[in-house]
């Protein structure tokens, strides 16, 4: 008798069309992806149920950290931030090189007085963010820096985009601060006719 | 396909001609794009997982000491007082403290806290005034000991219920400081 064998057929798609279309979307995410930078501070932010992303360009963070100080600034725009560097220069007479400002540029978010600031740019990223070298911008009353830097930051944007958009501020702060402390940031916002802002917040459910 | 042809080793063999062998070099591609999908799927959620959620907050503009004040009456049956205090502690009243509607009343965060107050009035307001745009005011008092975390907590509670207009007063009474565990 002879046996009938069933023939077996080789499974074999073709892979190499799903294999471009991997690869071609797998480079856009790459591209697209904003890498992750290491912060001077870790700020454990409050949770909301809000879900609002937020993305904008012309962002300017406040992070807020628990301790005396601890108030930090980042602008992502780097035409403004270059004007905003400028005109803080100006006000503080400060020096700042070609080399210095390009670096600042290229920096992350910075928490030192704007005298300590050329000292800051010239580190390494890793020396940046030890402990201890960055203490925050000072906003008491007698050396308000930081309602300078937020003022200095919407005139340089106004200068740069006169009918462009407004900067977006927001605070990003860490849950266990007091109320003093952030009030006191929203006043400044608010004596720099910044009244509407963004809390940075984590997200949770419903029904918590 | 993706074949990868690679010349037979042919030669010549003896006499006569050997035809050239060819032979077919399958790539099994399967393992790649399992790759490739894997890391498509890691870069597309960290990407919009890295974006920070926020909670759009507007505060109204500071008094200008050159503007005339008009000082705007509301009807206090509209009014919920919220005071956040140390420790996670919210008190509650709803209308005026001397003569208070309901409450006050001690009270925690969430869904089995202050949320369920916050509905009922919402219900509850527009039958009072009889008028359904006049609906609940949700006067929030932070103290010096109150955090951030309640804050915001507040503030998102009135997101999830839907109030429509909530104020943050810095200005808290004596008599109200008085109803919490831990005045300051």
């Amino acid at each position: 008798m002879a046996k009938v064998k069933a023939q077996k057929k080789a499974g074999s798609t073709d892979m190499t069309a799903m294999c471009d279309v991997a690869f071609l979307l797998l480079t856009f995410f790459i591209l697209t992806a904003t890498a992750k930078v290491p912060s001077p501070i870790t700020v454990d932010t409050p949770s909301s149920t809000n879900k609002t992303k937020l993305e904008a360009e012309k962002l300017v963070t406040i992070t807020v950290g628990t301790g005396d100080q601890n108030v930090f600034f980042d602008l992502k725009d780097r035409g403004v931030r270059e004007k905003m560097l400028e005109l803080m220069a100006e006000k503080y007479s400060q020096k700042f090189t070609e080399e210095e400002k390009q670096q600042f540029l290229f920096m992350e978010s910075f928490g030192v007085p704007v005298e300590g600031l050329a000292q800051l740019v010239k580190m390494k990223i890793s020396e940046r963010n030890e402990p201890g070298v960055q203490t925050g911008i000072p906003f008491d009353s007698i050396n308000n820096q930081l309602s300078d830097w937020i003022n200095a930051a919407r005139q340089a944007n106004v200068e740069l985009n006169p009918n462009g958009e407004e900067l977006i501020f927001a605070l990003k702060g860490d849950a266990k601060l007091q109320y003093p402390k952030i009030r006191k940031i929203m006043d400044i916002l608010q004596d720099n006719k910044v009244n509407t802002f963004d809390l940075v917040t984590g997200l949770r459910d419903k029904d918590y | 396909m993706a074949e990868l042809n690679t010349g037979g080793g042919g030669g010549k063999k003896g006499s006569g001609k050997v035809r050239s062998k060819k032979q077919n070099t399958k790539v099994d591609l399967t393992a790649m794009v399992d790759l490739a999908f894997l890391l498509i799927t890691f870069f597309m959620l960290t990407t919009t997982l890295s974006k920070p959620q926020v909670m759009d907050l507007t505060l109204p503009k500071k008094d200008d000491p050159d503007e005339v004040k008009t000082d705007m009456k509301v009807d206090e049956r509209r009014t919920l007082t919220v005071i956040l205090g140390a420790n996670n502690e919210i008190q509650w009243f709803h209308g005026l403290l001397n003569n208070p509607i309901a409450g006050p009343k001690q009270d925690t965060y969430g869904g089995n806290g202050v949320r369920k107050k916050v509905l009922q009035l919402m219900q509850e307001v527009p039958q009072l005034t009889g008028d359904p745009k006049k609906g609940l005011i949700v006067i929030i008092k932070p103290t010096k000991k109150s955090t951030y975390r309640n804050l915001v907590d507040i503030l998102d509670e009135m997101a999830i219920s839907g109030v429509e207009t909530s104020a943050i007063v810095n200005d808290i009474t004596k008599e109200e400081l008085a109803l919490l565990k831990n005045p300051s």
